[in-house]
């Protein structure tokens, strides 16, 4: 049975008036009972399907760091009676594409097909999901590829500062473990922590999907139970909140380079929170959006220290912080954390203003609708929204809660949340005049995937 | 290199073209003044993308002023006679767009992704810094500074890009290609206000430029607006031919050694001179994709990875790569990391081996429509972006390609046979035009 809730949202562009641009958001349930999203496009002959299954590394267990992110990448490496080889042939053979990955909070399987051959590229992705071999032989070979990458990380500054922070700020949660697991720990893992991780990642009651292109509901929803219906329900638990644990400071960590890389955060914001439009306004005024932000006029465009300065805040699952990054010669690098940390007192102190607002609000409204431009893209926003917790109507109502954030809100917001006693900065590098009073920490081996810096 | 910090897509294997049943979408227009316009329709969604590509990149410096290309690119967005530094960049997010710019070894190009009915605006602006950029002191000195930053972010910050640099400067004997696009860091140091004027008179005119417009719009409706606001603008009469130092023979095998502590994984890059796409003639670069997807295009059913990664169980990875579009003269790419316990010499001996059976034996006819169904399914998946699609244009047409040539391309691919593609390959591998780089923690006697 296929439960079909159909909302015609139109995407208004705020300046224009226009509101030409629609997509129909239909929920699909499947006679399986596992839910779905879907836009029909049938303009071109392929559908892009977006699937995440709520959990990624986070489940790893503690004596088996790195599984999940290993399995995942075993995932494409021989399903059924295929092996690595055979079923990377038949794939190609079909002209399908498909991607596995994982983070601290979901495992994302990415997908296109074409509509000429789209059942037997579901069998075949079907197969990969639900009866992946791990091969010994399989393992060995990919177990080398996550350590050489492993290696490579460690010689990476970004890395080592990613890394390290994560470490300071969630210590005794998973988001505080390196979630590819350490080069002792990838080399102890044997073939049943594989099937383990893969038994507690990939269970249908935590799935979410989103689907764009040449498909009907009816289609979609046989195709879902086809894809899904045989993953078990599951039986780990997921893990719970943990606040940002990082204390204000600095903190260099030494490494020989000619730029220093420097991550630094405080404290952020729940996405359910009410002030959530206000703060992420407020981020973009900051150091979210592009030329215009402060941070980067005052450290890019007036001062030529960085190529570029950012900050996002970041919700994740189940930890919400704000983080920016910026890079800058070892010789510089003191100046443009003073700039960082000036602004970052100015915002708190002064807030913004009237027509920082206004421009704000202008982009932001304006640039959403443009966001919505392909397949790929959308499948990508239907499967977002769902793990996020929003509704449908999200997609027409948004850009009237953006525009609904007062100056006064603001800052109030810029007030409460902006910390700059609690903002920390992890510095990798070798920068000059940040030694007297900062901690000095030797890199550590292993690191943690990139601080996201989206919405 | 773009002037802003995006997460830059890896660079683009020339692969996919339009379908055939994409060409009716395409319209191309020639100004008077020898502005080249192409329009691609896509009206699912009410955006467009602008485009306005110069037919100069860090290949057309003059010597000793590299990066002066790519530190123009920069300069674009400060001020002009209408326009305050940054207010360009203001002015397109104030209507919900955003914008950027990139530079290559061909092409200089500007573009932005703004509500449909915002086109005339956009080509308003866009046309007045063709002209009337102000170029003050204060303005070059802060962004050099800025471009110095970038190089360190890009460059001296990761050693795989500053042995790429090395390599290139050892494939080109006498092409500016071996210089690289973001400049070298002293050449930067000294670009000055009169490096970068020279250049932006020169070089930035109608009759120097390719206007791609795409999204929901209509042909003729871009006609007239480019009439309005570009068609004013007088060509430059003394544009110069576009005529690079080619390379002479080359005679010799070059083999490099790059050693950085930051390397934590060996691996080698063989690269061998190779011929471009040209106007009306591209069916050898056709056949070099082939060979480049049969070789390294999977890291499960290519030649390279079968050989290396499966069977002898030796490689952590092995591939091949070739991008046709080019202006002059390319390489084609052949690289491996073996796993621990192997080393370099070994693992390059094993991949010759693998090349010259190849080359002997050549192509499978598995093998070649295994190729044939992943470009077709390719150009598909690329009609989903037509911004992917204003690039593919605006890219041949700086490169000397026409509109038509784009559009034969994909039937040249459809076309090729297995003859071809070993024809190729013998024609390819010769020792005397490749570069062999080792990249390597350190060196033996270092650890001795």
């Amino acid at each position: 049975m296929i439960r079909l809730l159909s909302l015609s949202l139109a995407l208004g562009l705020s300046l224009t008036g226009a509101a030409r641009a629609a997509i129909e958001i239909e929920e699909v349930t499947s006679p399986g009972g596992i839910e779905a999203w879907l836009v029909e496009d049938h303009s071109i002959p392929f559908t892009a399907l977006e699937i995440r299954f709520m959990g990624g590394t986070s489940l790893d267990e503690a004596g088996s760091l790195g599984a999940v992110n290993l399995m995942t990448g075993l995932i494409e490496e021989g399903a059924a009676d295929m092996d690595a080889r055979a079923f990377q042939a038949a794939r190609e053979d079909l002209g399908a594409s498909f991607s596995f990955d994982v983070g601290p909070d979901t495992l994302r399987v990415s997908a296109r097909m074409l509509s000429e051959n789209r059942d037997e590229a579901v069998d075949l992705l079907r197969d990969a999901l639900v009866e992946p071999r791990f091969d010994d032989i399989a393992l060995e070979r990919v177990r080398g590829q996550v350590q050489a990458g492993l290696r490579q990380d460690a010689q990476n500054p970004r890395r080592i500062g990613n890394r390290a922070f994560y470490e300071m700020a969630f210590e005794g949660h998973p988001y505080g473990r390196p979630d590819k697991g350490t080069d002792e720990s990838v080399a102890a893992l044997t073939r049943e922590d594989i099937v383990a991780a893969h038994r507690r990642a990939l269970v249908r009651d935590r799935v979410y999907v989103g689907a764009v292109g040449d498909i009907t509901p009816d289609e979609l929803g046989a195709l879902i139970d086809e894809l899904l219906g045989d993953l078990p329900e599951s039986e780990a638990a997921l893990p719970g909140h943990v606040d940002f644990g990082l204390e204000g400071g600095t903190t260099v960590i030494d490494f020989p380079t000619p730029q220093s890389v420097a991550l630094f955060g405080q404290p952020g914001i729940e996405r359910h929170d009410d002030d959530f439009f206000a703060a992420y306004i407020l981020n973009h005024i900051l150091g979210g959006g592009g030329f215009e932000s402060r941070l980067m006029q005052e450290v890019r465009e007036k001062r030529g220290l960085t190529y570029g300065v950012g900050t996002s805040l970041v919700p994740l699952e189940n930890a919400e912080f704000w983080v920016g990054s910026v890079a800058s010669s070892n010789a510089s690098m003191a100046q443009a954390i003073e700039v960082i940390r000036d602004e970052w007192t100015r915002i708190a102190e002064g807030g913004v203003t009237e027509k920082e607002l206004e421009d704000a609000k202008t982009f932001l409204t304006g640039e959403y609708p443009l966001r919505f431009d392909g397949n790929g893209p959308i499948a990508e926003i239907l499967v977002g929204m769902q793990l996020t917790g929003l509704p449908e109507s999200y997609v027409t109502e948004r850009n009237a809660m953006v525009e609904a954030v007062t100056l006064e809100e603001i800052n109030r917001v810029a007030a409460e949340l902006v910390e700059p006693e609690k903002l920390h900065f992890v510095v990798v590098g070798q920068p000059e005049g940040l030694s007297e009073g900062a901690p000095r920490v030797v890199a550590p081996e292993v690191l943690l995937p990139e601080v996201t810096l989206a919405e | 290199m773009l002037r802003r910090p995006a997460i830059a897509a890896a660079a683009s294997f020339a692969l996919a073209a339009p379908a055939a049943a994409q060409d009716d979408a395409v319209t191309s227009y020639t100004l008077d003044n020898g502005l080249e316009i192409v329009v691609i329709e896509d009206h699912r969604a009410p955006v467009v993308t602008h485009m306005l590509w110069y037919r100069v990149g860090s290949a057309d410096e003059p010597v000793g002023a590299s990066g002066v290309a790519h530190f123009l690119e920069h300069l674009l967005f400060k001020a002009t006679d209408d326009l305050e530094a940054g207010e360009f960049s203001a002015t397109v997010a104030a209507n919900g767009g955003s914008d950027n710019a990139f530079t290559s070894t061909d092409y200089t190009a500007y573009f932005q992704r703004v509500a449909a009915d915002r086109l005339g605006l956009m080509m308003e602006m866009e046309a007045d810094r063709m002209n009337d950029l102000a170029l003050t002191d204060e303005d070059i000195e802060t962004e050099r500074q800025v471009i110095v930053e970038e190089r360190n972010q890009r460059v001296e910050s990761n050693p795989g890009a500053l042995a790429r640099e090395q390599m290139a400067a050892a494939q080109y004997i006498n092409h500016p290609y071996g210089r690289p696009v973001i400049g070298w860091m002293h050449e930067i140091e000294g670009l000055g206000r009169e490096e970068v004027r020279d250049f932006y008179e020169t070089f930035y005119s109608p009759n120097d430029a390719v206007l791609v417009v795409a999204g929901d719009v209509m042909p003729e409706e871009v006609l007239a607006l480019a009439e309005e606001h570009y068609g004013p603008i007088p060509a430059e009469p003394d544009l110069p031919e576009r005529v690079r130092p080619q390379e002479p023979p080359q005679r010799a095998e070059r083999r490099l050694t790059y050693a950085d502590p930051r390397v934590s994984q060996p691996y080698l890059v063989r690269s061998y001179l190779a011929p471009e796409r040209d106007p009306g003639a591209q069916e050898e670069a056709a056949a070099l994709t082939y060979l480049a997807e049969i070789l390294g295009g999977s890291s499960f059913t290519s030649v390279l990875a079968e050989a290396l990664v499966f069977e002898q169980d030796i490689a952590l990875y092995a591939g091949a790569g070739y991008d046709g579009k080019s202006l002059d003269d390319t390489t084609f790419n052949l690289s491996v990391a073996p796993k621990p316990g192997t080393d370099l010499a070994a693992a390059e001996e094993a991949m010759d081996a693998v090349i010259a059976e190849f080359v002997e034996a050549g192509p499978t006819e598995e093998q070649m429509q295994r190729v044939r169904a992943r470009l077709n399914a390719s150009e598909i998946y690329a009609r989903d972006s037509v911004e992917g699609l204003a690039r593919r244009y605006g890219a041949a047409l700086t490169q000397s390609l026409t509109v038509e040539d784009v559009q034969a391309w994909p039937d040249i691919l459809r076309a090729v046979t297995a003859e071809e593609v070993q024809a190729a390959a013998r024609a390819l591998f010769d020792p005397d035009q490749s570069v062999t780089l080792n990249v390597i923690p350190e060196r033996e006697e270092e650890t001795e």
